[in-house]
């Protein structure tokens, strides 16, 4: 009577989740700790259980199966099926867990670990061990209950027979473990595969949430409801800026390039909205010659900056200021010997506030620079990033306050453009 | 006094078109109501507030130079007081804690504090039938101000103001980032010339605000360093360092005595240094005896 045997590993789907992006709370409590799953975690309770109830329906099986065979009673082979098969099963169970806590111990980093999988060669040596070890427990514990004594323990009577069970036990064991490997790797690539696909939709409706922010949304929209009754043309004229303004965010992300003109348009939309907004306190400028007209850009690259140098430097100003946005053909810094190399120079100037200095001109030098607010933030990471990712290192990106009379911020964007004259922009590769 | 005159208000909106449409609405739908100023930016809300005290102030949140909020906090610290005015000439002076009103496009976080008790709040674009039913209120509330003649509505205000800046701090300022918050800072960094100071967070007395910069003061020495004492609040321990006015943050267990005076304001003494600090009647609650 030989008996089955289970096991398996592995590595189910939490351990190897990324942590979710801390702007949305925590889906239900996944281990992130670096050590396995505790026993006692409901995630453990519930993977245990799925490799159980295969446990038990592989060892009615081979019951079955073996009392067809020998003719034993089915009711007596079954419980010596379930002693071994449950005896396997407890000790791999047990000895993957302690194995692989003890390898983290050591200082090892491998993720399986986390699940409990300290790994094949450690896992191959404990299989044997388990097999063996688990058919001996589980044959003497079910002699016991049955109160009969273990037949194949009779090495004079039946040497062979008990090889041929022992190998048996051996192989359900490896190929259920295995098998169990796989499953747990499966899920854990899914659950990866998931959790990546939420990262992406956080990250694209954080990005939304950027472009469109509320504050400005409804603002406008208090102003165009007062044009409405005071001066109609007017408030369709602040309305059709609107429209355009929000049909550019919207479709930004799906487009990879479009004309310098139709990025400059787009500014336009949006200053006319601030500007009626803001009303004398600010002033715009946009200088776009027209042999840039037609140069291919990311959409809304500049965007970004306009709106934080509104936001951040003008509209904290209570005396206002000026914005103006340019684009002009420079050599190549590299290239300039040979006059071949040209770059195409985007600013963002603005006279206001500056960066880091809430409400006030420049600092005394005396005044130290730590300490002070973080970065720009979202928007100009996100302008980075875009420039690293269409033009690889070929883009330059800068910010810095003036130091001139007017005071304020420059935000400078430099694009490689082609090699000899009259040549556009190489295209931009398409967004990933 | 002034029981019979007309009730006066303060229009505090950068953007033009919203302000004067503002105006237009509260002339058409209150036309008794005068307003008595209109500005367009924290500061010059607060000096006019100061100077017209008129009965009501219409603030918008996000402004130029001070926010709505902050522009209330320095009205309700700098407000005369009652006891003043008692014994000063029984003029203008004597005039109650105007009725605010906060005007906001979309500051999710403050508004959760309002119920509108002694504040109310409009969400731009107002709507008519909404300012309506905010002009009743403020009526109601001037009338029964009248009657009463207490003159006393500084308390209900202060404490919805407390509310109001407890559960908003640091989300208004800006360029807010409401979900992260900041981490809690150890050691400032205090540069005079090119050399640097490291000054434990620890051995630090008090902040007190220096226009946009902060003085630390420890037991011993002084430093100034470059970041408003807003942006400084939020990475400090509030159950350590209590904020005791506008622009003092103190060290709770520094504090030996705290005395009251009759207007309500709290004169503290520090174990360690000399100076005597005041803290304004908005956190004048903090200091009780157990």
């Amino acid at each position: 009577m030989p008996r089955p045997t289970q096991a398996r590993p592995a590595t189910h789907n939490q351990s190897m989740v990324k942590p979710p992006l801390p702007v949305t709370p925590d889906p239900p409590a996944r281990p992130q700790a670096w050590q396995p799953d505790e026993p006692a975690s409901p995630s453990w309770w519930l993977s245990i259980w799925q490799r159980l109830r295969w446990n038990l329906l592989l060892c009615l099986g081979i019951a079955v199966f073996l009392s067809l065979v020998f003719r034993d009673k089915l009711g007596q082979t079954l419980v010596f099926s379930l002693c071994v098969g449950l005896s396997i099963q407890a000790l791999i169970e047990l000895g993957r867990y302690r194995m692989a806590r003890w390898r983290i111990g050591l200082g090892h980093q491998d993720p399986g670990l986390r699940s409990g999988w300290p790994g094949w060669r450690y896992m191959a040596a404990w299989v044997l061990f388990s097999a063996f070890a688990g058919h001996g427990l589980g044959m003497t514990l079910g002699g016991w209950i049955l109160g009969m004594p273990v037949p194949l323990y009779d090495w004079q009577g039946n040497p062979r027979g008990l090889a041929v069970v022992l190998f048996v036990t051996l192989l359900v064991s490896v190929v259920v473990t295995y098998h169990f490997y796989n499953l747990g790797r499966i899920s854990a690539a899914q659950a990866d595969a998931e959790a990546a696909t939420r990262l992406a939709a956080e990250h694209q409706l954080k990005l939304l949430q950027s472009q469109i922010e509320p504050h400005m949304l409804f603002n406008t929209l208090a102003n165009v409801r007062v044009l409405i009754g005071t001066d109609p043309p007017r408030a369709q004229a602040m309305l059709d800026r609107m429209i355009g303004y929000l049909r550019a965010t919207l479709s930004a992300s799906r487009q990879t390039s479009h004309p310098l003109s139709a990025e400059f348009d787009r500014l336009n939309d949006y200053l006319a909205l601030m500007t009626m907004r803001m009303g004398p306190r600010l002033s715009v400028q946009l200088n776009l010659p027209d042999e840039l007209r037609a140069l291919p850009v990311p959409p809304l690259l500049l965007q970004p900056l306009v709106e934080n140098s509104i936001k951040h430097g003008l509209e904290p100003k209570v005396q206002g200021g000026r914005i103006e946005v340019s684009a002009r053909i420079q050599p190549d810094a590299q290239g300039s010997a040979g006059g071949r190399g040209r770059q195409l120079l985007l600013t963002v100037r603005d006279t206001g506030v500056g960066l880091d200095q809430p409400g006030g001109p420049a600092t005394p030098a005396s005044v130290p620079t730590t300490l002070t607010t973080a970065g720009t933030g979202f928007g100009m990471a996100q302008v980075r990033e875009r420039l690293a990712v269409t033009y690889g290192g070929a883009a330059q990106f800068s910010q810095h306050n003036m130091d001139d009379g007017e005071g304020g911020c420059l935000a400078r964007i430099v694009l490689p453009l082609g090699k000899t004259d009259g040549q556009p922009l190489p295209q931009p590769h398409p967004a990933p | 006094m002034s029981l019979v005159s007309p009730a006066t208000a303060l229009i505090a909106e950068d953007e033009p078109l919203l302000a004067q449409h503002l105006r237009a609405e509260l002339a058409s739908l209150w036309p008794a109501l005068q307003v008595v100023a209109q500005v367009a930016d924290g500061q010059s809300a607060l000096a006019q507030a100061l100077a017209l005290q008129p009965d009501i102030c219409f603030l918008d949140i996000r402004m130029p130079g001070q926010s709505g909020l902050e522009v209330a906090q320095a009205l309700a610290e700098d407000w005369p007081d009652s006891a003043d005015a008692r014994s000063a000439t029984p003029s203008a002076a004597a005039r109650p804690f105007p009725l605010l009103v906060f005007v906001t496009a979309y500051e999710q976080y403050a508004l959760q504090a309002f119920d509108a008790q002694a504040v109310d709040y409009l969400v731009k674009p107002v709507q008519t039938e909404r300012l309506q039913a905010c002009l009743a209120r403020l009526h109601e509330r001037l009338q029964a101000r009248l009657a009463a003649r207490s003159g006393d509505a500084l308390e209900p205000a202060l404490a919805q103001l407390r509310a109001l800046l407890q559960s908003s701090a640091g989300t208004v300022a800006g360029n807010a980032n409401p979900s992260r918050p900041p981490a809690r800072l150890e050691v400032i960094q205090a540069s005079v010339g090119n050399l640097v100071h490291l000054v434990p967070v620890a051995e630090v007395l008090y902040f007190e605000a220096a226009d946009k910069y902060a003085r630390v003061i420890t037991a011993h020495a002084e430093h100034l360093i470059r970041i408003s004492l807003r942006e400084l609040l939020p990475q400090l321990d509030t159950q350590v360092f209590w904020q005791v006015h506008r622009g003092l943050v103190v060290r709770a267990a520094a504090i030996s005595t705290a005395q009251r005076d009759e207007s309500g304001k709290v004169f503290l003494s520090l174990r360690g240094r000399s100076e005597r600090l005041t803290a304004s009647r908005l956190y004048a609650h903090l200091f009780k005896g157990m």
